[in-house]
């Protein structure tokens, strides 16, 4: 588990970040939390010639509200996102799901800006930001999310483009968060988010495609008056996922069907999520 | 006086304050002046033929020492690896392995060539620049097909990939079929599994020219195997090859082979005349280090409608992988101990060992047994559905009652008392309120489901009047009890522990024998140079058999000690009363020696005429007969139908392993024992793929080892059913609770999902099997 040889600088700031991108060139990567990249270059899967580390840039791991915007610095932790009460107050779905990543050394770790730039369909807050729309603000401008995630592990972000901040709509309503997985610390195997918002549900989709995706259909549905149940069967039409040693497609397409249903109902009913 | 007795105190382990707050030492944790680290370079290929290998542009790289192949090791390490055949039942095919790949590469993560490197970074760089080319070849993945006629052979000069073939057949099955008034059926798959121990495997060699003579660290189970074994291999008399075993990260079975890594860097150090140091990597420890299980067994049982067990009938298909592991073949055990705590007219089991292009299968927590556990507690469980009746019913009605039970094979149950522990079991859980319970729920939709696993084992490998015949060894243990001049005490022992907690458990059997507090007495083991051969620590064997040699050793102490307080006090040896270490004539305690004095006195003058100085003894045990621990485990479970998901409610275990030595360390053992049971059954496969033979589950992403987030809370309690085979009454508690757990866990799964008309669940019971399963059934 030895990573090939890379070079190493570290950036103290988004903008020292980018000009250290621009010099060591595309082979270069960013790391942050490195909870995502280390383990993809221990087993050489990831050879970056060199790794420039934001980790301990300042300024970038604010969390505030902005009237009806809940901003989040890319370097918040999770465990920041966890304990933080204007993401409880401001989005409380945020601090749920960012309960759910990983184990407490990865929560210690791990950012939000590395999940967002990893574009992993996996990354729990892909699909909150997706359903959301939220806005990915970088060195470079912003990016809604609907057009931000491109395809697997890959995002519109050019590579000397760093994220800095990410810019949820505040959402306090009924909400809910299942993440269905094997083990208490693994990826999901199936995840559903819902958040009841001022023009309806927004429902998105955690590891069912090759990135996070919106549950349109299901919300569709939903706002055309389908019950709970009726509406999760939709959500075969949101879902594109693959067969691996954790299911085959048909599993996870009901899955996902049976979660989105469970989880419209422990929103409604006030209750957090739970498989 | 009152001493406070050792044996049965509820005592922490002290070997654990060190290992739990970083002091442990490790092989990891040698490092030796001049040391160079080697890594190995792996077939990616299931099967390929290697037509070249280029090193050149490794052997460039600054700082790599050596790069290594097949004939660089031929003149160092002599022939074929000596992979005991001794447990292959008939021979029929006992391919020779070597270290390292020579033309063909037989599985995924078979060492091609070793690179010898300043640092491990190095090294790690430079196995990426050695330029080999392969051809892949057919790989045989399925040991059902493989055993075909006219399938894919595994190497190309076998002539078929049958490693034995074998029935041991006992009593007339034929008339217990005829007069059968039912047969149930059943495939029972035992998956591969790997056995991740903490700690991976790893090695330091330090051979020394001139001296000729090798220092082997490494994380093995079994120091002086791996000292016979390389000795041999590597053309030195044993005398000048020291193992060191240091302190080891667990090893469940994973470690009792000597590995091709361990004679490569042992040769590697000879070759460079530097010492190397090996340590796998995760990913290697998952494709090279022997895997468990990997069986399947077809079974029938013939029984009658009011539960009487009559005959089974069974095969046993198991996947050795490319290669004999040393003790893989000792898993057709699982054959002759399949009738599990039953009577019954007549049992045939076939065996056959079939080769694949897979890693080697070798020994895993219970070895032969929790397959055998699960595949008769899963027969009773489908002959109580197949008639009506609860499983505690059938169960009970084919208990074994008297003792000592000759089984069908011949092999002695010491003692037992199967109804006990079963009626503790289910009054602990409310039996009778927890079918009501079951009841109650099915109405609103909801699945829960009770299993029961009555089970016996065989364990304390092994009298020697039964391994001998079997396979020319016998399993015997030993132990030096050397008391110094001030009476403190060291034990020394061939077994290694590696987990078990043997420095607590040993100086406890010590502390009593000796009468000698049990502060003074430490426990050594794992060095070759110091400790008396012992075959190691496997199969639940340390404290029948090795604890045996511990309190032989201690009553030739205290027996000298005697007949020098004899000589001092001027009386008859049988008038010396030994009262907890004090010696004193009978009738006068109150002139007493203890047993410090005595020591000191043995190393000075006065010693009767005759008596040498100095007290210690040396003792090799070898037990009458095997011990066989029991007990009855019981799980319940919940089972999402909408998921596929299962919730364990409840665990209760109540086993009966003799006498205890340290209830602590026995609960210890049962917590780690049914937490892999119930991955087995509920979370752990090995996968490859079908056509290629390439390893799916290569990281422990993708390998679900359960945390303690997904594991229960145990309800533990014991009988005590003393065994008669050994004067300290003991049995064996190490693979108790895998042995008994998988079968407890699915027999729930089942229960729960009756409802649907399932009657058997493969392990392990993922949530998209089960849904899969629901799915089918309600169609």
């Amino acid at each position: 588990m030895i990573p090939a040889a890379f070079e190493y600088a570290r950036a103290g700031s988004a903008d020292e970040a980018v000009s250290l991108l621009s010099r060591y060139g595309e082979d270069a990567k960013l790391v942050a939390g490195g909870q995502s990249l280390i383990p993809l270059m221990r087993l050489r899967l990831s050879q970056p010639s060199a790794l420039i580390d934001i980790g301990r840039a300042g300024g970038l791991d604010h969390i505030r509200r902005d009237n009806g915007t809940l901003v989040v610095g890319a370097l918040a932790r999770h465990v920041d996102i966890v304990s933080s009460a204007v993401v409880r107050d401001s989005l409380p779905l945020l601090a749920q799901i960012a309960y759910d990543v990983g184990d407490q050394q990865v929560r210690n770790l791990g950012s939000m800006g590395g999940v967002v730039a990893h574009g992993d369909a996996a990354g729990d807050y892909n699909a909150l930001a997706l359903m959301l729309d939220a806005e990915i603000v970088t060195t470079r401008g912003t990016h809604r999310a609907r057009d931000f995630y491109r395809d697997m592990f890959t995002t519109a972000l050019q590579p000397d483009e760093v994220v800095t901040e990410v810019r949820f709509p505040v959402a306090a309503g009924p909400h809910a968060y299942i993440k269905f997985r094997r083990r208490l610390y693994d990826w999901a195997i199936a995840g559903v988010a819902v958040q009841r918002v001022a023009e309806g549900w927004r429902v998105g989709y955690v590891n069912v495609g090759a990135t996070a995706r919106r549950g349109v259909a299901v919300e569709r549905a939903l706002a055309g008056g389908a019950s709970a149940a009726d509406a999760s069967q939709e959500s075969s039409r949101d879902v594109e996922p693959i067969a691996d040693v954790r299911g085959s497609v048909e599993f996870k397409r009901h899955l996902c069907a049976v979660l989105t249903e469970r989880a419209l109902e422990q929103a409604q009913a006030g209750l957090s999520g739970r498989a | 006086m009152a001493v406070t007795q050792m044996v049965g105190a509820r005592i922490q382990r002290r070997e654990d304050p060190k290992l739990v707050s970083g002091h442990g030492r490790y092989v990891d944790d040698v490092r030796l002046v001049g040391m160079a680290h080697m890594v190995v370079v792996r077939s990616p290929f299931a099967h390929a033929r290697i037509t070249s290998i280029d090193t050149t542009a490794a052997r460039q790289l600054r700082g790599v020492i050596a790069v290594l192949t097949a004939g660089d090791f031929r003149p160092v390490i002599s022939g074929a690896l000596p992979v005991t055949n001794a447990f292959v039942p008939d021979k029929k095919q006992v391919p020779d392995q070597y270290p390292i790949a020579d033309g063909e590469a037989l599985y995924q993560g078979e060492p091609i060539a070793v690179v010898v490197a300043e640092d491990r970074y190095i090294a790690a760089d430079a196995a990426h620049l050695v330029s080999i080319e392969y051809e892949p070849l057919t790989a045989v993945t399925d040991h059902e097909r493989a055993m075909q006629p006219g399938a894919a052979l595994v190497k190309g000069d076998r002539p078929d990939n049958i490693g034995w073939d074998t029935t041991f057949a006992a009593g007339d099955i034929d008339a217990a079929f005829a007069s059968a008034e039912i047969v149930v059926k059943e495939r029972i798959t035992q998956q591969r599994v790997f056995p991740i121990a903490m700690e991976m495997r790893g090695c330091v060699a330090d051979y020394t020219p001139f001296e000729d003579r090798l220092t082997l660290w490494t994380s093995t189970q079994v120091p002086h195997f791996v000292r016979l074994f390389l000795s041999g291999s590597l053309g030195l008399p044993e005398s000048q090859v020291r193992v060191i075993a240091p302190d080891v990260g667990g090893a469940f079975g994973s470690k009792i082979r000597p590995y091709p890594e361990e004679y490569l860097c042992a040769a590697a150090s000879k070759l460079t005349g530097r010492p190397v140091k090996w340590n796998e990597e995760r990913s290697e420890n998952l494709l090279a280090t022997t895997h468990g299980r990997g069986q399947i067994f077809d079974i029938e049982v013939a029984a009658r409608r009011d539960g009487t067990l009559l005959g089974l009938r069974f095969t046993q298909l198991l996947d050795i992988g490319a290669y004999h592991g040393v003790f893989s073949a000792f898993q057709v055990v699982a054959c002759l101990v399949a009738g599990g705590c039953y009577g019954w007219e007549a049992i045939s089991a076939r065996s056959i060992g079939v080769f694949t292009n897979r890693t080697s299968t070798d020994p895993y927590r219970g070895a032969g047994r929790p397959e055998a556990t699960h595949l008769v507690e899963r027969a009773v469980d489908l002959v109580a559905r197949e008639i009506g009746m609860d499983p505690a019913d059938v169960r009970r009605r084919n208990f074994v009652h008297d003792f000592p039970h000759t089984n069908n094979f011949g092999l002695v149950y010491d003692s037992g008392d199967y109804d006990k522990t079963l009626d503790r079991a289910l009054e602990m859980v409310d039996y009778a309120g927890l079918r009501r319970r079951q009841e109650e729920l099915r109405k609103q939709g909801r699945y829960l489901g009770i299993g029961l696993s009555t089970y016996v084992e065989i364990c304390g490998l092994g009298p020697s009047a039964a391994t001998a015949p079997a396979a020319g060894v016998a399993l015997v243990e030993s132990s030096v009890v050397r008391v110094h001049p001030t009476g403190a005490v060291t034990v020394i022992v061939g077994t290694h522990a590696h987990g078990q907690g043997h420095d607590t458990t040993f100086a406890q059997i010590a502390a009593d024998a000796l009468g000698i507090p049990y502060a003074q007495i430490e426990v050594r083991h794992g060095d070759t140079a110091d400790t008396p051969f012992g075959y190691g620590t496997y199969g639940s064997r340390s404290l029948a058999v090795g604890g045996m040699a511990v309190l032989r050793s201690c009553q030739k102490v205290v027996e000298k000690t005697r007949q020098l307080a004899a000589h001092i006090f001027e009386a008859a040896e049988d008038d010396i009363v030994v009262d907890q270490g004090r010696y004193y004539v009978r009738g006068n305690p109150a002139d007493a020696r203890t047993i410090g004095e005595l020591a000191f006195a043995t190393y000075g003058a006065g010693l009767p005429p005759g008596m040498e100085h100095g007290l210690e003894a040396v003792s090799f045990f070898d037990p009458p007969n095997f011990v066989w621990p029991f007990g009855c485990h019981v799980c319940v479970v919940e089972v999402d139908t909408a998921t596929g998901a299962v919730h364990i409610e409840r665990y209760v275990a109540v086993d009966d392993c003799g006498n205890v030595i340290n209830p602590m360390v026995v609960d210890g053992q049962l917590h780690g024992g049914i937490a892999q049971g119930i991955a087995q059954a509920l979370f752990e496969e090995v996968r490859y793929d079908d056509e290629s033979g390439q390893l799916l589950t290569g990281s422990l992403l993708d390998y679900f080892v359960p945390t303690i987030a997904e594991l229960p809370d145990y309800e533990l309690d014991r009988t005590v059913t003393p065994s008669p085979t050994n004067e300290l009454g003991v049995k064996g508690i190490g693979e108790a609770g895998t042995i008994a757990s998988s079968a407890a866990v699915i027999n729930a799964v089942v229960d729960a999902l009756s409802p649907f008309g399932i009657r058997h669940v493969e392990m392990p019971a993922r949530p998209d099997r089960l849904w899969a399963m629901i799915e089918e059934a309600r169609r």
